[in-house]
């Protein structure tokens, strides 16, 4: 890299020319004809409602999300109760259905459409919405230094379908039959046949498969415009290995987007096609369901769609998890007061999943009859991705070692993260061995590995984030009492709800099923008890979140410019000059007089030659 | 027409040095770095590798299904879509030589070439919905196989992405005077001509595919 004599700044390749004025001016004019979200007074639809400010619609995805979560965590303890006392009627609930809970007293057919909606709503519209396109609109072009999404138009259709997705998957609660009851995986015959298979699977299945279809279309705009702005609207200076880990995080999770959901959106197609049009996609020979022969479809393959979803299915869960990944390692640096360690590791190992993460499907479907040296080819690739996992883990602890660590509520949530994160991702290495998940496949242990790895995991770096940017976002400060109350009875909660279901599952207790009633399964009763109430601690925490979120809107401490002493721009004075001259994580630089440097200032004198020394090393450190 | 229509260098596109020092932030607060000049490319690029996933995902599909088994009949290819190959592959074409008129300043043949390039991607699926006809008229339709499910399938599929250029390519005509002077629309016109030549390749590769499964 070539210093630029004027600025004593090394510049990414190309982009050093100086513009002419000129020309920079026909730009902005051709820019504010196209798009920009226009500075002039607005009406309230247009501002807040159908806007094409990210900042906005950041925050538009982040409280679907919220509420996403809110109705998935209630028919969470819906199901839970039903599982510890599958005898006990739930006041109210045959107001929601009235053929689905009789006298308050749920089938096991619509346990599954709770099920169902859970898993669905969990996975996209909390897991897939908030870390991603929430905080990825509204942090992503403050920290890129650019001034907009690239796409702000269709940024706003992105939402509302995403909106609209959310308002078909629940309008299945009402119509007959409820909602579909194939879980989130939609594994055909039985996703495909129609009402025959069961309640939820007439209307309810098809409009499950149009709300994912829908939100595979957001998903793929909302990609789009993520990896645009990222490629080509960075500011002067902020090469792509000075991003933050958070905006690289979002650039690789959106390219996983790009390629997965296609993938799903073309699954989706042949699986209506089935459904509507009689076609056999999926749907095998001699099928016999409820003692009725299953006529007009023949020849097709179960396996064929699993295939297919599992394609998506594997980065989808990265996609889950990556942005939190970036959040921890931006939040831990910050209050370690240390670089992150080995930041180009970071970004390689981040990489490194991202691709890694289309080669391991199989995984999912060691039981399904596969060829043993493709279980094998799998189960190898699977154990590979545990190496860039580890890479990760161990940076953090790195970042963590000998830091002047600063206990706040984001922090706490961030190094609630890393605990959680290896807590369940250790499980994965043993379900990546196909004789042992022979065993432990469709059992509890793997819902104790996916809850704790992605969902928990993922919630806690929503915590951080919250906590973290809610200064940025809204301009005053979260509570920090109720803040760490919240932390640790949530982290205690999640280790009471989920460690105890790996003893299930290594006790041969299978997961979808409505309830217990097998002899064998009778010993486990109390833990499942004990599960169900530790799970209702853990939602009742939440809403001291809920509560703190809301009051710090209005109430809160008002924040600085600055509030957690932070390198990267999202924290730079707005209107200072977007020009970046270094790194994004320089804390403790020695030489220079506060303990952090921020992106965008400019190097003085000789502390630069300093500067780079210390890059140099830090870059072999990681090479290392 | 003098226009010069050339497309903009890196520097154009935002990539410059600019905003430091004396120039402040409301010089670049417009989106000073980066306009829909340079983005637009880049998006259609993108899009471009997630719609290619897309008919992998349908394409892989065809291919194993195919291996499943004996209820996989293959039928008879109709005969136009030798013909649909033919016009679409003239439409590219067209579409080549009308922004090459344009950038040499012609407004005449700019716009006559890209009335071409619209009509043929009209006739284009026109000859396609013919093609249904036929096949629909030998009594083959979406369900009676699996092979011809497929066929249904990727046309349908690969129509509905043509028609979104076509859409382009309307707007463009529409637009044709104002871009010819250069005014705007270049953007669109450089990303509808990549997007148009994509699914020219896209519809080549289906066809490859169809004509060994199907
Ligand atoms: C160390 C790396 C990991 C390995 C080796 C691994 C391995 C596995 C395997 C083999 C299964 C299939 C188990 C079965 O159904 O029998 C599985 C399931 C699952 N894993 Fe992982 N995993 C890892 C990390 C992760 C991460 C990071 C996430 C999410 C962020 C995740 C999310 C899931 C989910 C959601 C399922 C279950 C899907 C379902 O059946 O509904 N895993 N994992
Ligand atoms: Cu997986």
């Amino acid at each position: 890299m070539a210093a630029c004599p004027a600025t004593g700044r090394r510049m990414g390749g190309g982009r050093a020319a100086r513009v002419p004025q000129s020309v920079r001016s026909s730009d902005m004019a051709k820019a504010s004809s196209e798009s920009v979200a226009p500075q002039v007074a607005q009406g309230f639809w247009r501002k807040y409602v159908f806007s094409t400010d990210h900042q906005i619609i950041g925050k538009q995805y982040y409280f679907l999300a919220l509420f996403a979560a809110l109705v998935a965590m209630f028919l969470s303890w819906l199901m839970r109760v039903h599982l510890a006392w599958p005898r006990l009627a739930i006041p109210g609930l045959n107001a929601l259905s009235a053929s689905g809970a009789p006298a308050g007293l749920m089938t096991p057919e619509y346990y599954l459409s709770l099920l169902t909606v859970h898993g669905t709503l969990m996975i996209f519209f909390v897991l897939t919405t908030a870390p991603q396109a929430g905080f990825g609109n509204c942090l992503l072009p403050a920290q890129l230094g650019a001034e907009r999404m690239a796409f702000p138009r269709l940024n706003m259709l992105s939402f509302w379908l995403t909106f609209t997705s959310l308002g078909v998957l629940l309008a299945s609660f009402f119509v007959r039959g409820g909602p579909a009851i194939s879980g989130w995986t939609a594994y055909p015959p039985l996703s495909a046949l129609g009402s025959i298979t069961g309640p939820g699977e007439g209307l309810g299945q098809s409009l499950w498969i149009i709300s994912i279809a829908l939100f595979c279309v957001a998903s793929l705009l909302g990609a789009l415009n993520f990896i645009t702005t990222t490629l080509d609207l960075r500011a002067p200076g902020m090469t792509l290995m000075r991003m933050p880990l958070t905006a690289w995080a979002w650039f690789v999770t959106a390219i996983l987007m790009l390629l997965s959901f296609a993938v799903l959106l073309a699954a989706c197609v042949l699986l209506m096609l089935d459904r509507v049009a009689g076609t056999s996609f999926f749907v095998p020979s001699g099928l016999i369901v409820s003692g009725q022969m299953i006529h007009g479809h023949a020849g097709g393959s179960p396996l064929l769609w699993e295939h297919l979803f599992w394609f998506f299915g594997h980065p989808e869960v990265y996609i889950a998890i990556l942005p939190a990944m970036g959040v921890t390692s931006h939040l831990l640096s910050c209050f370690a007061r240390k670089p992150v360690f080995g930041y180009r590791a970071m970004v390689w190992a981040t990489i490194a999943i991202g691709f890694l993460g289309f080669l391991v499907w199989g995984h999912h479907m060691f039981v399904s009859g596969m060829n043993p040296y493709s279980a094998f080819a799998f189960a190898v690739l699977t154990v590979i991705i545990a190496v860039p996992s580890a890479v990760k883990t161990f940076n953090w602890l790195g970042t963590l070692w000998g830091g002047r660590l600063r206990l706040t509520t984001a922090m706490l949530f961030a190094l609630g993260f890393v605990s959680i994160f290896v807590s369940g991702g250790l499980s994965g290495i043993f379900l990546a061995e196909p004789p042992v998940d022979v065993q432990l496949h469709a059992t509890y242990f793997v819902v104790a590995h996916f809850h704790l790895v992605m969902g928990m995991a993922a919630m806690f770096g929503i915590f951080s984030g919250t906590y973290f940017w809610f200064p940025k976002m809204f301009g005053r400060m979260m509570n920090e009492t109720l803040g760490k109350i919240h932390f640790i009875l949530t982290f205690v909660g999640a280790y009471c709800v989920f460690m105890p279901m790996y003893f299930l599952g290594m006790a041969g207790n299978v997961r979808r099923y409505a309830q217990f009633v097998d002899p064998y399964l009778q010993p486990l009763m109390p833990l499942q008890r004990f599960i169900t109430v530790a799970a209702l601690g853990l939602g009742a925490a939440q809403f001291l979140f809920i509560f703190n979120l809301f009051w710090s809107l209005f109430g809160g401490k008002k924040a600085g410019e600055n509030p957690w002493q932070a390198t990267t721009l999202e924290w730079a004075t707005p209107g200072a000059a977007r020009a970046v001259y270094r790194g994004p994580y320089e804390y403790a630089v020695a030489g220079q007089e506060q303990d952090f440097v921020m992106q965008n200032a400019p190097d003085a004198g000789p502390s630069r030659a300093r500067k780079e020394a210390a890059d140099d090393n830090a870059d072999q450190i990681s090479n290392a | 027409m003098t226009t010069q229509t050339k497309f903009p260098t890196l520097e154009e596109r935002g990539f410059g040095d600019g905003g430091n020092g004396g120039e402040g932030s409301a010089g670049r607060s417009a989106g000073g770095n980066g306009t829909a000049l340079s983005v637009g490319p880049t998006g259609i690029w993108i899009a471009m590798a997630s719609i290619t996933m897309f008919f992998a995902a349908f394409t892989s599909a065809m291919v194993v299904r195919a291996g499943l088994g004996a209820d996989w009949t293959r039928v008879a290819l109709p005969r136009i879509l030798y013909l649909n190959t033919a016009m679409l592959l003239a439409s590219s074409v067209t579409l080549e030589l009308s922004g090459r008129s344009l950038r040499a300043a012609r407004e005449g043949p700019f716009f006559g070439w890209l009335m071409a390039t619209a009509a043929l991607g009209v006739a284009f699926l026109a000859g396609q919905l013919d093609a249904w006809r036929e096949l629909a008229a030998r009594g083959v339709y979406l369900a009676t196989n699996p092979a011809c499910s497929f066929f249904y399938l990727l046309t349908a599929a690969h129509g509905a992405h043509l028609a979104g250029g076509l859409l382009a390519l309307f707007y463009l005509v529409a637009r044709h005077r104002r871009i010819a002077r250069g005014a705007s629309g270049q953007t669109i016109l450089k990303v509808t001509t990549l997007y148009w030549h994509f699914m020219d390749i896209l519809w080549l590769y289906l066809f490859l595919m169809l004509a060994l499964w199907v």
